[in-house]
């Protein structure tokens, strides 16, 4: 198994060492072949449960919206903390996604309506699956988008592919090394003798499923030795919310800087199946706006604790699909088609609502009850797996989608 | 330049990486080969597979005593549980787990919610009128501090604080003791004052004596840290015990297996009150019966109903649907059709979601089960069939009509049709064989379940016997080819070990670390059983600190004796695994050991049995079965 690759990176681990090494080092040596002196970074946030993207991003220039939802409609901005946030005249955020406001202004923030996978399925389960493989109506693919996405490289970091969590995303999932971490300061075994026992037993063993984890978990751990002896505190005053999401980000962001050669990352946030209750009393309460708020306050804390490292890093969010453009009838909806994602970062030609909207008559509702879809979910990632990642293979990212229609979002 | 290093990437990668990913994992679309289903495992193989399969693994003495009583009598032992005696012990650690024996409504009077009694303290909120629930929440009131106004998840504060109760030694031994010295002062401590006491405590104290006190103890801590945690706890503990202590243990596997198929989500709501008879009333009696017996169980379940938020789904008043207040505003009350339940029970609960139902389906089946509620949810409330909401209209599911004018029957008429249905006998069988044969089942095996599956008419017990009497079942292609699920991982280690559970709560959190808390899947897939959704680095590491952890004796509530354990890699080995370790393990260990006794300081002394136990458990070996 000596390898010129497995060679390369035990050669660069070794120089790495046991966490010995100046974060200098292990930046010239993630960094020596990036097309730009620093590597683009690309985060990915699952919604899982399909967000509400007619309430998060809210046509309130269209009546019809206000019909179909009598009680879950945001009131058109007034100014007032209850009703939306105008972005262009015609949407307008919910809220209590004011955080991200400010990264609109400064154009750093997008959003691309009406987009989702073409895929008529309403199963949570496939249409997740659908949207991570890559490989809408494709069951037999067996390997993620975000692994493929991943560029060849002459020295590969053991931590290129992180996804936050104590489970391996089917987005990272691949022939590419991809690594799942729960807490970056627990990322080890804790007692280093058996480490040492555990990292022999699991390269020599057969078993090939757990020889091929175990050598990328070990890889890896002796690559985060050097991150978990310094403290961590978020810059710029950075303050993320509690919960699943602002954690995992805040982890990100610690990988990001720590230059260990992060190349793309992967978390998820559930509960985004409204069927009941998806508002309060006041449209803008009740359990959408709890989620979106912490995606939200999760998406600036993030944002602002990078800083200037922003211009190197997008963040893109996505969900398996929309929900019913008509609420059910107990104030919430159900499973729907298109939705809408986010696209934050320094490349981003932010302060734009992309896509073409597709409205909201019955006629232009698909299946006349959700909102159509108006740009697939493999234009908005191939775009940046293309034109922010450099990996002109879009091919084989998304293998089978053959003319992308990218809607111009990333700054070359 | 760019070019250059780019070019010579893209070739080391073609020439090298390849090959080595081909390896790691095969790709889906290679054809399928089932031929190691075809090659028969030998005697003590098979002895061995059947009881890494269908139990919570082996522990010492069980291989020998199934080999002395014959594989065939004890897997037909297994299949009747209902004539198996109980293991004593079992009994008596679930004895004083109350919550498992109560009623819904009991379980909510017995254990209120918090925002009830704050809502009582603040005076937003009368006394409950039952008698014994008004006791429950004037116990917590008279106890605590509440702000009037405050926000709703204030810290509430204890009446009288600790330094009145007992004495500042006492209260530095509470902080600061050894175990032992913790528990004599629990014992000690005067019954009067006792509930004044735990509740004075702060809650860090509380849960960091919780590993020490005596079990009657630990629930007046919990009761005062919150009501509803005894709930939660008790179930764990109650399903980590019945995991490793049954004898019942197919049976244990087949209650894990049918709850994470009709998953309900406990955090939800009510649901908090509800999964514990759900487990126990709907899903347990059925695990070996009949599928349309359980599937009913499940529909009508108040936990389900809840979940799935079917109890909200009425008929949309064709008249009311969008017709405006008389100030003009929206509708009142604007309540209709859920669409969540009649899906999720297609596509997950019976014919699979490629099983050949529409979004017409969907919405017919929604319609049928209108009317199936709940009464009062959030005080425990049963199911309740309320017609004045259900769907009158004429229904087509999957081809058959179901004629106008029908009631609570409509929906028993949806599930006969699709418990007969073709689709749902494979999807079950699939669904069976994946969890007990392997993650790629081979078709043929499926075909001979799915026909028992019909013949029987859904009995579950003749079709999980005509998989553990098939030959895929004892084949190779089938001998360890499942990585053990989080729970499987830890109760077999348990269970392996011989080790002693005296408090099984703490290892709730050992399971959400490996990524499956109990009864908190949140999505209604459940908890899956293939083997990539357990296999990563996270889960990894954390696999190995249990084993280590556990060995030496760092996991609350759980002892072990690890002097048990040859100090010799290769017995010590067979010892856990109850099978040859590989030469990799071996010497991987032996590697460790040497190097332990060179860096002692004692050179002539032992080397650790502990250390040794420790690696085999967290080997590559154990996390299979």
């Amino acid at each position: 198994m000596t390898t010129r690759r497995i060679f390369l990176k035990s050669s660069a681990m070794a120089m790495v060492g046991m966490g010995a090494a100046p974060a200098w080092l292990s930046r010239a040596l993630y960094a020596q072949d990036a097309p730009s002196p620093r590597k683009k970074i690309l985060v990915a946030i699952f919604q899982r449960g399909a967000m509400d993207g007619l309430n998060a991003v809210v046509p309130f220039g269209e009546q019809r919206y206000y019909d179909l939802r009598p009680n879950l409609a945001l009131p058109k901005p007034n100014g007032t903390p209850d009703s939306a946030i105008d972005l262009d005249g015609f949407f307008g955020l919910h809220p209590s996604l004011a955080p991200l406001k400010p990264l609109w202004d400064k154009g750093q923030l997008a959003c691309v309506h009406a987009a989702g996978s073409p895929d008529p399925t309403r199963s949570h389960f496939d249409a997740q699956d659908y949207m991570e493989s890559g490989t809408p109506g494709r069951k037999g693919t067996s390997d993620g988008w975000l692994n493929r996405a991943l560029t060849p490289q002459q020295i590969i970091s053991p931590v290129r592919a992180v996804s936050l969590g104590s489970a391996l995303p089917r987005a990272l999932r691949g022939r590419n090394d991809a690594v799942a971490v729960n807490n970056l300061n627990e990322f080890q075994v804790r007692d280093q003798r058996s480490s040492t026992s555990f990292e022999s037993m699991y390269a020599g063993t057969l078993d090939k499923v757990l020889n091929g984890t175990g050598r990328e978990t070990f890889d890896a751990v002796k690559l985060m030795q050097s991150i978990q002896k310094q403290t961590y505190t978020p810059a710029n005053g950075a303050r993320y919310p509690g919960g699943r999401l602002g954690p995992s980000l805040m982890q990100i962001a610690r990988l990001i800087k720590a230059d260990v050669g992060l190349e793309v990352a992967f978390t998820d946030m559930g509960g985004w199946d409204t069927h009941a209750n998806e508002v309060g009393p006041k449209s803008s309460q009740g359990q959408l706006a709890n989620l979106l708020s912490e995606l939200g306050q999760s998406m600036a804390a993030f944002y602002q604790d990078l800083g200037d490292r922003m211009a190197d890093v997008t963040v893109v969010t996505m969900s398996e699909f929309g929900r019913t453009a008509r609420e059910n009838g107990n104030r919430g909806t159900d499973h729907g088609h298109a939705n809408v994602m986010f696209a934050l970062g320094g490349s981003i030609k932010g302060g734009k609502v992309y896509g073409d909207w597709p409205g909201l008559e019955p006629e232009q509702l698909y299946e006349q009850r959700d909102l159509n879809l108006t740009t697939d979910f493999r234009d908005v990632l191939g775009e940046l797996v293309t034109v922010h990642l450099g990996n002109r293979e879009i091919k084989n990212v998304f293998p089978g989608y053959t003319e992308p229609k990218f809607r111009g979002l990333v700054t070359a | 330049m760019m070019q250059k290093s780019l070019a010579l990437a893209l070739a080391f990668l073609c020439a090298t990486g390849l090959p080595a990913s081909s390896s790691k994992k095969p790709p889906m679309a290679a054809p399928a080969d089932f031929s190691q289903f075809q090659k028969k495992l030998n005697k003590d193989q098979q002895i061995l597979h059947a009881l890494d399969r269908l139990t919570f693994g082996p522990r010492p003495g069980d291989v020998e005593a199934v080999k002395k009583m014959g594989l065939k009598k004890w897997i037909d032992q297994q299949l009747h549980p209902e004539k198996l005696a109980e293991n004593p012990e079992l009994a008596k650690k679930l004895e004083p787990l109350e919550s498992l024996r109560m009623s819904q409504e009991d379980m909510v009077r017995a254990y209120p919610p918090p925002q009830l009694i704050r809502a009582v303290a603040a005076g937003r909120q009368p006394l409950p009128e039952d008698p014994v629930a008004r006791a429950a929440v004037e116990r917590q009131i008279k106890r605590i501090k509440i702000k009037k106004d405050g926000p709703d998840d204030a810290p509430m504060e204890p009446v009288v604080s600790l330094e009145e109760l007992i004495p500042r030694d006492q209260i530095r031994t509470l902080r600061n003791g050894t175990p032992d010295q913790k528990k004599e002062l629990l014992a000690s401590l005067p019954a009067d004052k006792l509930d004044d006491i735990v509740v004075a405590m702060p809650p860090p104290m509380r849960n960091q004596l919780m590993a020490n006190a005596p079990a009657e103890m630990r629930r007046r801590l919990m009761l005062a840290n919150q009501p509803q945690q005894v709930v939660n706890a008790d179930l764990t503990e109650g399903k980590l015990y019945r995991a490793i202590l049954s004898t019942h243990q197919l049976e244990e596997q087949l209650v894990d297996f049918w709850y994470n198929h009709f998953n309900v989500f406990l955090d939800k709501g009510a649901d908090r009150f509800m999964v514990t008879s759900y487990e126990r009333d709907a899903i347990r009696p059925h695990v070996l019966g009949k599928f349309r017996e359980l599937l009913a169980a499940t529909a009508a379940s108040p936990a389900m109903l809840f979940y799935l938020d079917n109890w909200q789904s009425v008929a949309p008043p064709p008249a009311m649907a969008n017709r405006r207040n008389a100030k003009g505003g929206p509708p009142r009350q604007a309540r209709g059709l859920n669409e969540n339940y009649a899906r999720e029970l297609m596509e997950l609960h019976t014919l699979g979601v490629d099983g050949g139902y529409t979004q017409k389906d969907i919405i017919a089946v929604a319609r049928a089960f209108t009317g199936w509620t709940i009464r009062n949810p959030q005080q425990g409330g049963a199911f309740m069939y309320n017609d004045r909401t259900h769907d009158k209209g004429e229904k087509v599911v999957l081809g058959v009509t179901i004629p106008a004018g029908g009631g609570k029957e409509d929906a028993e008429k949806v599930l006969d049709i699709l418990v007969k249905h073709p689709s749902t006998a494979r999807f079950i069988s699939t669904k069976l064989a994946k969890r007990f044969v392997a993650d790629e089942p081979p078709p043929a095996l499926i075909e001979r379940m799915a026909k028992a599956f019909q013949d029987s008419n859904g009995d579950i017990r003749v079709v999980v016997k005509t998989m553990l009497e098939s030959k895929e079942f004892f084949s190779a292609g089938a001998y360890h080819a499942k990585v053990k699920t989080p729970l499987d991982m830890i109760a077999s280690a348990i269970r392996a070990t011989g080790a002693q559970v005296d408090y099984a709560f703490p290892l709730s959190n050992q399971l959400q670390q490996l990524g499956q808390p109990l009864y908190r899947k949140q999505e209604p897939t459940g908890y899956s059983s293939a083997n990539a959704e357990w296999v990563n680095s996270a889960a990894l590491l954390g696999r190995m600190n249990f084993a280590i952890a556990l060995v030496n004796n760092r996991v609350p509530g759980v002892k072990l004796d690890a002097k048990q354990f040859d100090n010799d890699p290769a017995r010590a080995a067979r010892q856990v695994l109850f099978a040859d370790a590989s030469t990799a393990t071996l010497d991987s260990i032996r590697k460790a050991v040497a190097d332990q006794m060179q860096k002692s300081s004692n050179p002539n002394g032992e080397p650790s049995s502990t250390m040794v136990a420790g690696l085999v458990l967290g080997s590559p070996e154990f996390q299979r079965r």
